[in-house]
């Protein structure tokens, strides 16, 4: 089901990465992982299948080893709501290079558009800033998508969150590698690890 | 109030014992430098020297599960990792813990025993009764340490195996090491 003036998750996450430069990339569990994938394979790419809940935590683990890259959490309102106590962790740490945008289509898509908490009751952002995550905020325009884009560049002043109200359209599935050790060795080999 | 069975008059306690801080010494040794923790009294000391060192990052979590995806990331980013947590925690992680096998990553968690060895409390016995089964059956290597003689040689193997060999590995820290809770008004 559709309503007017929602943005294109597809367009929303190809606009969060079009000019990324050094930045890494987590697509949480579910179709935030294929928006990633459609807008373009990348070794900084870090695509998740399953550990649903999981991905700001693995957002905070490579910030903090990484501090001076930029690192952005991409997921969905379902994948966020499990993982929400991940917001209070990341609110107490207060990794400056850390952003999160959850493409809010307020339900689970993958498993049959089941109503999900925030279509009317949960605000992640009122969470998230309640959490202690100060630079919270609720996107509606493109323009502000690529505002947050430019903002998650700068690796002193985040952490950052912002939850944009999508489409609940289903789009094609563009799939990347379900191969977890392909995504982690890419990615460490791009920064410079060799293998043990 | 929870007070220590062997605390305070009794050397072998909880804050004198010198375990915790060999337990530090092999994390430093292994250049462990993010430390994800839910809070128990057994690791307390080993949590408070987490804090105080400058190389290393104590991360308080809601819940356990946060840790493992944690130190996915940490490792993804070059560093390595090590959980510390409470047998009731083991239980909150059994979904994420296949990240360990999906990424064969470095992990190693720490965790000190409730609901064995003089228990209080039957709250801890059903989760305590079933860590060890829960993180084999997730495909973590147990190993298990009961004496204070014993934990730096354990906790040292169980390192070297997670970090040199990436074989998922949990050290069990018995109660009848940390010392039972007794409870008093």
């Amino acid at each position: 089901m559709s309503k007017p003036n929602l943005l294109d998750r597809r367009d929303v996450v190809k606009a969060l990465l079009v000019n990324r430069k050094e930045a890494i990339a987590i697509g949480g569990l579910g179709a935030s992982t294929n928006d990633i994938t459609a807008a373009g394979d990348h070794a900084r790419n870090f695509y998740l299948w399953g550990g649903m809940g999981g991905a700001a935590m693995m957002g905070l683990g490579l910030a903090l080893a990484q501090p001076k890259l930029p690192v952005v959490v991409i997921t969905g309102d379902g994948e966020m709501l499990m993982g929400m106590g991940s917001l209070a962790t990341i609110g107490l740490q207060k990794p400056a290079n850390l952003s999160i945008m959850v493409l809010d289509n307020e339900c689970y898509g993958e498993t049959g558009g089941q109503t999900s908490h925030t279509a009317s009751a949960a605000d992640l952002v009122g969470v998230a800033k309640a959490c202690g995550i100060v630079d919270s905020r609720a996107i509606s325009t493109m323009a502000e998508v690529e505002a947050f884009a430019v903002s998650m560049q700068d690796v002193a002043t985040g952490p950052r969150f912002a939850s944009v109200k999508i489409d609940a359209a289903s789009l094609e599935r563009v799939l990347p590698t379900r191969d977890g050790m392909f995504v982690l060795t890419r990615l460490r080999s791009d920064l410079g690890f060799a293998p043990i | 109030m929870h007070v220590r069975a062997d605390a305070p008059t009794d050397t072998a306690s909880t804050t004198t014992a010198a375990w915790p801080d060999e337990i530090f010494a092999i994390l430093q040794s292994f250049d462990v430098r993010q430390v994800p923790y839910v809070p128990d009294a057994g690791h307390s000391r080993l949590i408070e020297r987490v804090l105080a060192c400058s190389t290393m990052r104590g991360i308080p979590l809601t819940t356990e599960e946060e840790g493992v995806a944690l130190m996915v990331g940490a490792w993804a980013g070059g560093q390595r990792g090590a959980l510390l947590m409470q047998s009731s925690g083991v239980g909150n992680c059994i979904n994420m813990l296949s990240l360990t096998q999906i990424f064969r990553f470095p992990f190693l968690t720490l965790v000190t025993m409730r609901g064995e060895w003089g228990e209080f409390n039957p709250w801890q016995v059903p989760m305590g009764a079933s860590t060890q089964s829960v993180l084999e059956l997730s495909g973590i290597r147990v190993l298990r340490a009961s004496h204070a003689q014993e934990v730096r040689e354990v906790v040292e193997a169980a390192a070297g195996q997670a970090y040199n060999a990436l074989t998922p590995t949990a050290v069990l820290l018995s109660q009848r090491l940390i010392g039972a809770k007794v409870f008093v008004k």
